[in-house]
């Protein structure tokens, strides 16, 4: 990296949340959070819609205020400090927010002029996403697809060379191809020595994170690298797969020794406590054996590896 | 950074399909056909004579009518039958019958009948002129016996300040605004609440722009576009009515850049308040509707009931009404309109007060 930015010289988180929580009216949006991210890692915050995941992302982006708790970004405080964090950070909201009667070139060129830098100057960074949609600069925002606005915004928010990019749901709505190659311009960004903050509401985009913060109701369920949330899955996982499947699904709960059980996609994730008794403990054997003595045919019952969902169930849970 | 702003916004108001049009348009509609589609005055009724007398006095009564400007001479028909013909092609409103002996009656027996039938089809023509007409032949009747009694008195109104009594005078100040309220009070909060609502707003707020600075792009270019419109409103009404202010323009600009200052604070309120622009929209349209009937626009502040007139003082349209008025019609000057200056001060002192307050309260 030829450009060195003077933040990044300590080794104070790039983010540091204490308590944060956050109430509108009688709904509590956000409960007790408290986090930190580490300078140049992708943070992801993953959940379901409403889980909070925009309120903590408003509070960072000091666009809202947190009813109690403290925060920092790169040590200034989101608070007292919000006018020098308004120049380092780069948000996306979740939705497509640039001047839609406003030429490509001309949104980029305002949002470089508001940090007070030029198109020109900071090209080098955008180059990679901008260079995509450069062939249609003259054309109105609002006349681009989904994933040219989606590179278009993500340009808008890194042209002042923020340090850290607070991305919010940036792949929801976003085409299967465009989706992998945000994630890929998300890696170089990262190497480029980018703090970046996502969320989004898909599991299986966990896996490309450094570290992840699960998220419900307004509450961080765990915080850890996605390969340690998956090895700390406590139980023994099964997958069944069979006619009928949303009896199946009720049959299966009642079977003693399942601790828990939901529909994934075409199939059931049965999970089955670990148990050093080798009388009680579910197999992906016996469990088929039980099922074929109630009658079911057809069955494809087989031990699986536990993804994130399965823990982000797991931990909801309890 | 403001001028950048400024820059934006002004591309995207040229940009858009309707504003510019509505802008140029509005300040000719305004001036041109609202004063006439709001006119209650009638003028220029078609009279249609038939003088079965023809003597001196009832080639006077026709004069008489006819020189007020009320009522124009369409024809002079032999018979009633010819006449009537005439309202029937459109060519004339109303008949004046003046009977054979007209003036031998008058004289020798102090009476006589005339006969009005007035094309009750348009109802203000027909009905209105026909009770003008009575007014008339009325006030000759008493000028014919006046003649006859020395010294009696007769009453000569005289209208000050607007001597013929023009509907039109009277409008087109106060329409001018209108125009201006609309121009910088609505657009500014509109789009406002507009990028609210997209979203762009947020996106505005991450960066290092500050809030006033935010606002003041949002506001300049409508008060800019204002103050264009509203000379362009002056043109009109000097070419159209041959109006020009009696006073001087300083003092009408004067007092509409502190009219404009008021009502933007006041579309700052409801941009603070509002999340869409289906809110905003309704808002304005509650409070704009409430302050124009209570401005003595249409209707003058001292004819409402009591209590209407002491709720009249909170329309800030009332104040820059009189003083466009005043200064068009009367020639009055700053210091005759000291009253409307304090008011409007303190209008734009709360209006933007609480646009600041309601604001933080936000936030």
């Amino acid at each position: 990296m030829t450009h060195s930015t003077p933040h990044k010289i300590s080794d104070t988180p790039a983010i540091s949340c204490r308590n944060i929580s956050k109430s509108y009216g009688k709904v509590n949006a956000l409960h007790d959070i408290t986090f930190d991210v580490q300078q140049g890692e992708i943070f992801g915050v993953i959940g379901p819609d409403g889980a909070g995941k925009s309120t903590l992302f408003r509070i960072l982006t000091t666009l809202l205020l947190p009813d109690t708790g403290d925060a920092t970004v790169e040590g200034f405080d989101v608070v007292k400090e919000y006018k020098k964090i308004r120049k380092i950070v780069g948000y996306m909201p979740g939705k497509f927010s640039l001047y839609q009667d406003l030429t490509v070139e001309e949104n980029l060129r305002i949002f470089a002029t508001l940090f007070n830098t030029t198109i020109e100057e900071n090209y080098h960074l955008v180059k990679d996403i901008y260079s995509q949609i450069e062939p249609f600069k003259t054309r109105r925002a609002g006349a681009l697809s989904g994933g040219m606005k989606q590179k278009l915004a993500l340009s808008c928010a890194l042209i002042h060379k923020p340090s850290i990019l607070f991305l919010d749901e940036p792949t929801t709505g976003i085409d299967p191809v465009s989706r992998k190659e945000l994630w890929e311009m998300l890696r170089k960004l990262k190497s480029q020595g980018i703090t970046i903050i996502v969320s989004t509401p898909y599991m299986d985009e966990a896996s490309l994170c450094d570290r992840i913060a699960l998220i419900q109701n307004g509450s961080f369920l765990r915080i850890d690298t996605p390969d340690n949330i998956v090895k700390s899955f406590g139980n023994r996982l099964i997958s069944v797969r069979g006619e009928n499947m949303g009896e199946l699904l009720k049959r299966l709960r009642e079977i003693p020794g399942v601790i828990s059980c939901f529909a994934f996609g075409d199939s059931h994730h049965v999970a089955a406590e670990k148990s050093s008794n080798q009388l009680n403990s579910l197999t992906a054997d016996t469990l088929a054996e039980n099922l074929k003595k109630q009658g079911y045919t057809n069955l494809e019952v087989k031990n699986i590896e536990p993804g994130i969902e399965d823990c982000f169930m797991e931990l909801t849970a309890k | 950074m403001l001028k950048y702003l400024l820059e934006k916004e002004f591309k995207q108001f040229f940009r858009s399909r309707a504003l510019p049009k509505m802008a140029v348009i509005m300040p000719f509609m305004a001036m041109l056909i609202f004063p006439l589609a709001a006119n209650f005055e009638i003028k220029n009724i078609n009279l249609a004579v038939v003088d079965n007398d023809k003597s001196v006095t009832s080639v006077k009564l026709v004069n008489k009518i006819t020189s007020g400007g009320y009522f124009r001479l369409a024809e002079s028909a032999a018979t009633y039958g010819d006449a009537m013909r005439g309202v029937e092609l459109n060519r004339s409103d109303i008949i004046l019958e003046i009977p054979s002996n007209f003036e031998r009656d008058l004289k020798r027996e102090g009476e006589a009948k005339l006969f009005i039938a007035a094309n009750a089809v348009s109802q203000t023509k027909g009905g209105l002129g026909s009770a003008y007409l009575a007014g008339i032949i009325g006030d000759f009747n008493k000028s014919i016996n006046t003649q006859l009694k020395d010294g009696a008195i007769t009453i000569s109104p005289r209208f000050w300040y607007n001597p013929r009594l023009l509907y039109t005078y009277f409008m087109v100040p106060a329409l001018m605004v209108m125009v201006l309220a609309m121009v910088c009070g609505f657009l500014p909060a509109l789009n406002i609440v507009g990028e609210k609502e997209n979203g762009t707003i947020e996106q505005i707020n991450v960066t290092p722009v500050n809030k006033l600075t935010f606002i003041l792009s949002k506001l300049l270019p409508y008060w800019i576009i204002g103050f264009v419109v509203l000379t362009i409103c002056f043109f009109v009404a000097w070419f159209a009515y041959g109006l020009v202010p009696a006073g001087s323009l300083a003092t009408i600009y004067l007092f509409a850049a502190l009219f404009v200052l008021s009502f933007s604070g006041f579309g700052l309120v409801i941009s603070n308040y509002a999340t869409t622009l289906q809110q905003a929209m309704f808002m304005m349209f509650f409070f704009l509707l409430t302050f124009i009937f209570m401005s003595g626009l249409y209707t003058p502040v001292a004819n409402m009931p009591d209590w209407a007139q002491k709720l009249s003082i909170i329309s800030p349209l009332k104040y820059i009404i009189i003083v466009l008025r005043q200064v068009y019609l009367k020639g009055s000057g700053f210091t005759d309109l000291l009253n409307s200056f304090w008011m409007l001060s303190a209008f734009a002192i709360f209006f933007n007060g609480w646009a600041v307050l309601s604001y933080r309260k936000k936030s």
